[in-house]
């Protein structure tokens, strides 16, 4: 299964914000979309969950148009982890995880098949132990993996996430990033906005790079993470190198100069 | 507390109060001379009955109205009479008495659905993005400015007779109803019923924000106008019929949220019975306050939630609504 967009483009009020992108997405990757803010992350993650419908170009789940497939179907496919952790009623964390089958929903009540599901989403994220609490009374950290656990309970093959560790502590941050990893290694395509460009190296096995609109670059974290790009795009001087354990780690000097 | 035995409870005191209203007043009449061919019996056909169906369908349409609008709008402090669409509704119905309209069939419903489903629509424009306190000022424009019109259509209204009858109706009451008319608004009210009862689901997945609720494959265009025609229909008949009631919409999903939790579409059903047990017993209360006249159940609800609005106002301020 592939996520394809060929040429795409969107303009928020004339503004343009995507720009002739080409990308190709494989599943069982955890592909991270990086750029600066308003370079058109979020709007090309909205044009892949169907949420906005392009200006010019496609965007395709393996050969069917996003835009034109029906919502539902379109749900059961592509999953979407919105930005900003919103939750607007104090509902239960197995209640919230509940909505994530919604697509799967035909009648009133849920079906065997749906209980499975939330109870593997729930036990993937290691949720269950706060399943009947309010899910207003949780951590951020507690509440981002419900959240989660809530788009893996819709079984999608693709999950986007917007911004997923946005207010959220080093270490919470990491219990995210590594249960989006795994569900990458089980087969998923996993396509995240991140801002943190050390989590981007560590994290991700293809990246995209925008830059006002336009796709920049994107490949491998070798390919991506150059210096040059990386002064042109954030304006910083940066670059790779390997730590003791011979992984490879980014080191920001600073801002570069004029 | 067990959901099943609490919504069988709530069936029970909607029946409950059903029957108060059909027996308490000056004249209290029991069930024994309900069927009886002498005043009692004509009381109970002509004034009680139409007057304890009334209640019982507006009590229930604006409990439910009052829910959805609070899920769909995901803010607590929604309701018809809050947000101005009940005074729209008494605006287009005041305009249609004006016009003469309400000498037509369904003149006065159209008129006051229009009023209703159109104010919807105005407040989701001019309070998009606003937040909570956004739709609170739009709704507040709203009502003011249709209360503005209605006073204004009032103060040129042709001769004092068309103006006391204006005046009458729009002060919300049970009173005096015939049963063909609320035989007419009944359809309108249970069309808008079921839309709105079948709101549930996107009502639950819009908890996780506009945009959870379109990636799960909610058609939120589709899910507004489904709003905006079962508001209209509903609130629109009921102020067609008895005038404006105000807060019932506001009060009950408060009060049924404590039970059965915040789950939007948990508390639909249950509302609308909330609203029935509300608004028949503040009608029958209202009868017998002692004195010759009786207190109006618009004026009765105004006074009972203005105080809790308030109060509600207030928790906001502390964020704990």
């Amino acid at each position: 299964m592939t996520l394809t967009v060929r040429n795409l483009g969107f303009s928020h009020v004339q503004q343009p914000s995507l720009i002739g992108v080409d990308a190709t997405f494989e599943a069982g990757k955890l592909i991270v979309i990086l750029g600066p803010n308003g370079a058109g992350k979020s709007t090309l993650l909205a044009c892949l969950a169907g949420l906005l419908k392009p200006d010019s170009g496609t965007a395709c789940l393996h050969d069917a148009d996003i835009t034109h497939m029906a919502p539902t179907a379109r749900a059961r496919q592509i999953g979407l982890l919105p930005q900003g952790a919103e939750t607007h009623w104090a509902i239960t964390s197995l209640a919230l995880v509940a909505l994530g089958r919604i697509p799967h929903m035909r009648g009133a009540g849920t079906s065997s098949d749906d209980r499975k599901a939330i109870a593997m989403a729930m036990s993937a994220t290691a949720t269950e132990g706060f399943a009947h609490r309010p899910v207003t009374q949780l951590s951020g950290g507690e509440r981002a993996r419900v959240l989660l656990a809530r788009v893996l309970a819709g079984e999608p093959s693709w999950i986007l996430a917007d911004e997923p560790l946005a207010n959220l502590d080093p270490g919470f941050q990491l219990d995210i990033l590594n249960l989006l990893r795994r569900q990458a290694e089980a087969g998923k395509g996993v396509v995240a906005v991140l801002h943190d460009l050390h989590h981007a190296v560590r994290f991700a096995d293809h990246l995209v790079l925008l830059h006002e609109g336009r796709l920049f670059a994107q490949g491998s974290v070798d390919d991506v993470i150059t210096p040059a790009n990386l002064a042109h795009v954030y304006g910083i001087d940066a670059n790779l190198f390997k730590d003791k354990e011979g992984a490879v780690q980014l080191f920001i000097k600073g801002k570069v100069r004029p | 507390m067990n959901k099943r035995a609490v919504t069988s409870l709530l069936l029970l005191l909607t029946v409950a109060a059903f029957l108060l209203s059909l027996m308490a007043g000056k004249v209290w009449i029991w069930p024994t001379s309900w069927m009886a061919d002498n005043a009692d019996g004509w009381i109970f056909l002509e004034l009680r009955l139409p007057r304890a169906v009334l209640g019982l369908c507006i009590g229930a349409v604006l409990g439910l109205s009052g829910a959805v609008m609070q899920g769909y709008l995901r803010n607590s402090l929604a309701d018809p009479s809050v947000l101005g669409v009940s005074a729209s509704a008494a605006l287009g119905g005041v305009v249609a008495i004006y016009l003469g309209l309400n000498l037509l069939p369904f003149g006065l419903f159209a008129c006051a659905m229009l009023g209703a489903g159109s104010s919807i629509l105005l407040l989701l424009v001019i309070s998009r993005g606003g937040g909570p306190v956004g739709f609170i000022l739009g709704g507040m424009v709203l009502s003011t400015l249709a209360g503005a019109l209605t006073a204004f259509v009032i103060s040129i209204a042709p001769n004092p007779f068309a103006a006391n009858e204006i005046i009458n109706w729009l002060m919300g009451a049970l009173t005096d109803r015939l049963m063909a008319d609320v035989l007419t608004a009944l359809p309108f009210m249970a069309l808008g019923v079921a839309l709105l009862l079948s709101t549930g689901r996107a009502l639950d997945a819009l908890t996780l924000g506009e945009n959870g609720a379109k990636s799960l494959g909610i058609n939120l265009l589709r899910l507004q106008w489904i709003i905006v025609l079962g508001v209209g229909l509903a609130v629109g008949g009921s102020v067609a019929v008895s005038g404006v009631v105000g807060f019932v919409g506001l009060v009950v999903p408060h009060f049924i949220r404590a039970i059965y939790g915040e789950q939007p579409s948990e508390i639909l059903l249950p509302s609308a019975f909330g609203g029935a047990i509300l608004t028949l017993t503040a009608d029958s209360l209202a009868r017998l306050v002692p004195g010759p006249g009786e207190v109006r159940l618009g004026i009765a609800m105004a006074v009972l939630g203005a105080p809790f609005f308030l109060l509600l106002l207030l928790r906001y301020r502390k964020g704990a609504v």
